[in-house]
This record gives C-alpha cells, structure tokens and sequence, in this order.
C-alpha cells in the first residue's frame, strides 16, 4: 500500500522570507500526525502548501502516490480529495449551514440536491447539529461553527484531512466539543496533517508528532517521545514555555 | 421615455460591469491583456462627460450613414450611458469583490470549486450585497442623467418640460418633471432599503444562539 501523503523538500517564501525550508514528511494511511511548534514556524502555509492554496517554490507533494505539484494537475479535482479546516472556521456568511454543507458536493462533485442534503444531514446528525440545519453561520457559537466546517469539509468524503489550528480561535470552554468531533474522526481512520497549539490534545490523538521550528522539523516522533524526552534544546525550551503557561 | 431607458440600461449595466470587475480582477500573465483592457476601459468611460459621449454617439454614429448600424437617437444615447455607467458601476463592484476577504475564496477552492464557481456562488453574493447602497447611488443617477438624451431631440421628459415652458413660458412643467423623478428615484430606495433589512432579518431570524 502507498503512502497517504508524501513530502519531498519543500520549500516555500514569501518574498525574501522563507517560511518552509525543506519540509520532508510521510504520512502513513489512518496516520494522525500532529504539527507542534511556536506562531511563525510554517505549519499553517505548509497545510495551505499540501491543498495547493499557496505554490511551493521547490519540493513534491505526493498523495496516494500521484505527485499533485506537477503542472498538469487539476488543483481542483486534487483539493476534491482534500478537507481542509481553517483555524477562523470561513463559513460562507450568507448561506444557511445546509447550504454551506451541499454547496462543494453539489458544485464539485455534480451531486443532486437531495444527494447532497441526504449526505449533510447525516453528518449534521453524527455531530449533534440537527437543529441547526437552516441557521445562518453568525446564530451559531464558534465552537458549533467549527464543527460546520469540519462537516463541511467531510461532506466532501475526503481522504485526507488538514486541522490548521482549529481551536485557537475558541472560548476555552468551546474547545472540548470541536477536539471530541476529531477524536472521533480519528477513531474512524481519517489520515490527519493536524497544527494545533493544544498539547495534550496532540498527546491524546497523534500516532506521531512534529516538531517545526524556523521552517524546518528540528525533532519527529511518538507523543511519548517528544512530550517525554525531547531530544533537541529547541523542542525541550519550546515545551517548558508551555508548561509553564499552563497548557500541558 | 427616462423609465424606458432607465430600465434597459441598467438591467444591461448590471451584467456588463460585474464583466468588467470580473475581468479585471483576473490574476496571472495570461490574463494581462484582458485586465489592461477593463482598466483602460474603466479609466476612459469615466474620464469623459456623459453628455459628449451622448453627443459624439448620437448625433456621430448616424452620420457615419453605416450599412446595419440603427441610426435611432435614442438607441445611440442609451448605449452611451450604458458605456459610461458601466465604468462607474464596475468599480463599485470591484470594490464589493475586494471588500470579500481571500479566506472565503480559500475556503471555496479549498472544497474543490474552480475560480469561477467560488466567484459565482461564494465570492459576488456576499460582495452585491455590500454594494447595494452605493450601486442604488450610481442607479440613481443614471435615472437623472437620461435627461441628458434629451440634446439629441429624443424627446424625454426635461425636454418636454422646455417645449411647455417655452409654449407658455410657464415653469410649473419643470417641478411636474421634478416630482417625475423623484416618484421613481424615492421609491427605488426604499425598496433597496427593504432588500437589505429583509436579508439581515432572515440571517437572524432562525434559531437561537446556544
């Protein structure tokens, strides 16, 4: 069996900044891996680098082992494959959270009306937001929010999903809610690229995490590893901060 | 007459100059030259009074004696406030599309759909809405300046006024027109004001906030 996803030496900048300086990760199929490091070290571009939202400057991208950083790839077709959830949920305003749901099957996939509210409506009952079936996204708080988006992003039946700091954007206590809908994905076999800030919430759900420091991954390994005994004086000060903010 | 041409020109405005937006918000090398094109266009329709463009087109055009081309004033006077309302309104929408912050067009093509289908279906409906207020001002104005047709001997209402007026040296025919427009131009915002209270009612109407 392929891998789910590849990297090979990617590298991104923007102008002179280089934020991704040679990125190479693997991920296994039902893999969860968690990006961990501090604001500014490329986990958000590189998962906008893997759904081709930002072009890379050098490197490949390899899913399900077909290279989609070729020129003649339909980025469109790609992305189809691809859920990804932003850390500001960017919920289209002014459609209802059915429509928001139908609007990619339909559109992208040429799926009917009723296929596509058969498929909401189903995912809208496995989370709990039935009743908010034809609420417009400003009634719902951020928490239920985000887990439209997540749906959203679901309802396309991707292969792979990409968290960019889902929860940052959250009231404390909205956090749990959206961290429990991954869970469960990742219970159910999703392969996962997922930043987040949330340590023990890595700790809880990576098979493996990363550490990304200045554009790199300085450090790689189990939960237990990195979270236990990290190796390098970056990972080891970076999760001391933490600690002592309170968040581990 | 001013309805008449009112309402074909801005039915037909509101179609060419979301083009011309669109047009001109297209990224890439490719696309250069159809950009260059809408600015250019935007730069000259809006450079130039409406009332020698109304003069140049109604009166030239015409005279030009071209096989197959209409040779009617008012079918010359309509097409060129067409053209310079157009160049107004593209940018009120250009403005609209810019005002859309790129996450909703990330969030879009992130789904799968192509530049065109998160213009058509995310991008444009949330932009139209937040320039409905100024779009209802340029509409406004082109409501006003179909009496400038009028210097072409098509007969609208402010050149009927100074017919009456001269007949009888009267000048209630200008408040009567006066009262014309305006029973068209107050009517068409508060009918806009409606559109928008009842969109920001349904977003809000149902559920309630947990």
């Amino acid at each position: 069996m392929s891998d789910a996803l590849s990297l090979e030496g990617i590298r991104k900048s923007f102008g002179k900044l280089e934020v991704l300086r040679g990125i190479d990760l693997t991920l296994a199929e039902h893999e969860v891996v968690c990006l961990i490091g501090a604001s500014g070290s490329g986990k958000s571009t590189l998962l906008r680098c893997v759904n081709l939202l930002e072009p890379i400057d050098a490197g490949r991208i390899i899913l399900h082992g077909e290279e989609i950083t070729g020129r003649a790839v339909d980025v469109n077709r790609v992305r189809r494959g691809i859920g990804i959830v932003f850390q500001s949920f960017n919920l289209f305003p002014h459609m209802s959270v059915v429509r928001n749901i139908t609007l990619g099957p339909r559109k992208a996939l040429g799926l009917s009306k009723a296929d596509a509210d058969a498929r909401a409506d189903e995912l809208l009952g496995r989370f709990g937001l039935s009743d908010k079936r034809d609420d417009f996204p400003d009634r719902l708080s951020g928490g239920q929010q985000q887990r439209v988006a997540i749906v959203r992003a679901l309802a396309m039946q991707p292969e792979l999903m990409l968290l960019d700091e889902v929860t940052s954007a959250l009231d404390p206590e909205l956090v749990a809610e959206v961290l429990d809908v991954i869970r469960e994905l990742a219970g159910g076999g999703m392969t996962m690229l997922i930043a987040t800030h949330e340590m023990s919430f890595a700790r809880d759900v990576a098979h493996r995490v990363c550490f990304l420091d200045a554009g790199v991954i300085l450090e790689e390994g189990t939960p237990a590893e990195i979270f236990g005994s990290p190796r390098q004086p970056r990972t080891q000060q970076f999760l001391q901060r933490i600690v002592q903010a309170g968040r581990l | 007459m001013n309805v008449k041409i009112f309402c074909i020109a801005e039915v037909v405005i509101l179609f060419t100059a979301l083009g011309v937006a669109v047009l001109r918000g297209l990224t890439g090398p490719v696309f250069f030259p159809v950009r260059f094109f809408a600015v250019v266009y935007a730069d000259f329709f809006r450079g130039i009074p409406t009332i020698l463009l109304i003069y140049m087109l109604g009166f030239g055009i015409p005279a030009l004696q071209l096989s197959g081309v209409p040779t009617s004033e008012l079918f010359w006077g309509t097409v060129a406030l067409i053209l310079v309302y157009t160049a107004y309104v593209s940018e009120v929408y250009r403005a609209g599309i810019e005002s859309v912050h790129p996450s909703q067009n990330a969030a879009a093509r992130s789904l799968g759909l192509s530049h065109g289908q998160s213009l058509r279906y995310v991008v444009i409906p949330q932009a139209v809405r937040r320039v409905i207020p100024p779009l209802l001002n340029d509409f406004i104005g082109l409501q006003k300046d179909t009496a400038l047709v009028g210097v072409l001997g098509v007969v609208e209402a402010f050149r009927q006024t100074q017919i009456n007026q001269a007949d009888t040296f009267n000048f209630t025919p200008g408040i009567v027109a006066a009262v014309l427009f305006l029973l068209i131009t107050v009517p068409l915002t508060r009918f806009t004001d409606w559109l928008i209270a009842r969109d920001r009612r349904r977003r809000q109407a149902t559920g309630v906030l947990a």
